[in-house]
């Protein structure tokens, strides 16, 4: 039984006369638990995809089902981490976190307990420490570990990932990609991640759905990535299966599906 | 590869070199600015200070004396200081008198102005962060009103108050009423900008969230839109301290506005240079307090 569920989904912009089909036809099915990863170049609509799923756009036609369920408009059950981090500058760390629980859990956790519940989301990313900082003082690493935080603290279904890491360097971007897969491991949470990074893909991911050029971009593959977990980003390096994957979804990004610049 | 292998080249070269003398130096550099931080530190504030004090007071004195000059002969207009400071002893040195009627000391005309402006303002204060979150949030209720405020702004304030005196029949509400519209304008508009401004990735949080619409409004509108706000408040306060002054020449009774009119009346003169002083000192400390209060709510906001 799919867990999540793409359904025949479209999506067209209009804007004046001209129409532009972005997403075409996408079907995908998601297992509880599973991470998957969407890659493509930019402009193929795969952060429309996500937004379809966040509830923040809505398909033109098809839809989104969540446990059998249609869901159209946003909500903490599909937390989104955001490329940008997007925390609130005039609340602190744990303000920022505290937001999302506080409505989440408004009726079933007692004021102590959401606290509590706060400060262990803020443990499971070790931002405690900064707690009390605002976000203009802290680095854009720890932003977006705060905002895996105040996403996992929402205890969504599905975990929604914006390109989390594009906009940190890349010693940061390894660190926070090995505690997104430890968090994946302990949690068993069900996460999709949009990415441009082949590497992050291979190493995150047990499906990367590859996206076709738009405009009408649809999923042109999808790939088993059947490596065990925990993997070890210094031992993958020479895995067969590693190295097999990883040319799997070059070949499709620089050959078949090579960027053509609009023009 | 050239460039590798001249980095890996010159480095052991100089951390040999450079090792010695810093450890050498180090010692001296960190025990010299430990020594005399407190005495240095005292003279660089009065010296920072002095930058900013002394230009002012230069100017001022200048000023004075310059204005001394011009108005000591006989036949002058204008007083000058020095006859200023002596007409208005007493008013500067009893603020406090109160003989019934308009015959009141400086502070009761300072504080009833003050009043008037306070409840104006802050009439204007709430309805235009109000109207202006409207505005910035619902394209139809701009397209349907900013054009109408776009040439109701430009009305001056004073032109108001002969029709609000026609409404209210009374000149307490009317002087109120001239604050109001005057400082309003500035309020909403920049509330309403700042609200369009609010960054998409704050709603989609909010989305996520699924904040209710008043959570939204206090949580995420309010705080994204301060500093905006707070440009308008201050515009807003500005513009009602400069209104209430003639507002008041018009209606009488106790008032800044109407101690200036009457001691032109009685051609006390002296007396209008003492009150326009405190006019000016006032409307400073009225902008600065703004700007303060400002400051303090959008700490976390306007650093972003």
């Amino acid at each position: 039984m799919a867990y999540l569920k793409l359904d025949h989904v479209d999506k067209t912009f209009t804007r004046g006369a001209t129409t532009t089909e972005v997403l075409k036809d996408i079907n995908l099915t998601i297992e509880k638990g599973e991470y998957v990863s969407i890659i493509g170049h930019s402009g193929c609509g795969k952060s429309t995809m996500l937004n379809i799923v966040a509830g923040l756009t809505t398909a033109t036609s098809g839809g989104v089902l969540l446990e059998e369920r249609e869901v159209n408009s946003p909500g903490p059950d599909r937390a989104v981490v955001f490329q940008n981090h997007s925390l609130l500058p005039w609340l602190t760390v744990y303000e920022n976190v505290r937001l999302g629980v506080d409505k989440v859990f408004a009726k079933t956790k007692t004021r102590a307990e959401r606290d509590a519940w706060t400060m262990h989301n803020l443990n499971l990313v070790q931002m405690a420490h900064a707690k009390d900082k605002r976000p203009n003082e802290i680095s854009g690493g720890m932003k977006q570990r705060v905002g895996i935080a105040r996403a996992l603290a929402m205890e969504p279904k599905v975990l929604l990932l914006d390109e989390p890491f594009g906009a940190l360097d890349a010693l940061t971007r390894a660190h926070l990609q090995d505690s997104v897969m430890a968090l994946h491991q302990k949690l068993g949470n069900t996460i999709l991640m949009i990415t441009h990074d082949v590497d992050e893909a291979v190493l995150l991911s047990d499906r990367i759905v590859m996206m076709t050029n738009g405009p009408s971009a649809h999923i042109g593959e999808v790939l088993e990535v059947a490596l065990p977990r925990p993997r070890k980003r210094l031992e993958l390096a020479t895995n067969a299966t590693y190295v097999k994957c990883r040319q799997r979804v070059l070949e499709f990004l620089y050959e078949r599906h090579r960027f053509v610049e609009a023009a | 590869m050239s460039m590798p292998a001249l980095t890996s080249d010159s480095a052991p070269k100089i951390v040999p070199t450079a090792s010695a003398p810093t450890a050498a130096s180090a010692s001296v550099v960190t025990m010299t600015p430990k020594q005399p931080p407190k005495a240095e530190r005292y003279v660089k504030m009065a010296r920072e200070a002095a930058v900013r004090v002394v230009p002012p007071l230069i100017v001022l004195a200048l000023f004075l004396i310059v204005w001394e000059l011009l108005c000591r002969r006989a036949g002058s207009a204008l007083p000058p200081p020095s006859r200023v400071f002596s007409d208005t002893r007493e008013l500067i040195f009893d603020p406090f008198f109160d003989h019934g009627g308009i015959d009141k000391g400086l502070f009761w005309h300072l504080e009833a102005s003050l009043r008037r402006v306070a409840i104006g303002y802050a009439i204007a204060a709430i309805v235009g962060v109000a109207v202006g979150t409207l505005i910035g949030q619902s394209v139809w209720a701009m397209r349907g009103l900013d054009p109408i405020f776009q040439v109701l702004r430009t009305i001056p304030p004073l032109a108001w108050l002969p029709l609000s005196l026609a409404a209210f029949r009374d000149g307490q509400p009317s002087a109120i009423f001239v604050i109001f519209i005057t400082s309003v304008w500035p309020i909403i508009i920049n509330t309403a900008v700042g609200i369009r401004n609010i960054p998409q990735d704050y709603r989609n949080v909010a989305a996520v969230v699924q904040l209710n619409p008043l959570e939204f409004f206090a949580k995420i509108m309010i705080p994204a839109a301060a500093p905006y706000i707070f440009t308008g408040l201050r515009i807003g306060i500005g513009l009602s301290w400069l209104a209430i002054v003639a507002a008041e020449m018009l209606i009488g009774g106790v008032g800044i506005g109407f101690f200036i009119w009457d001691a032109w009346n009685s051609s006390h003169i002296s007396e209008i240079v003492l009150a326009l002083f405190y006019v000016g000192i006032i409307g400073f400390v009225l902008d600065r307090l703004i700007a303060t209060v400002g400051k303090v709510v959008t700490r976390g906001t306007a650093t972003n």
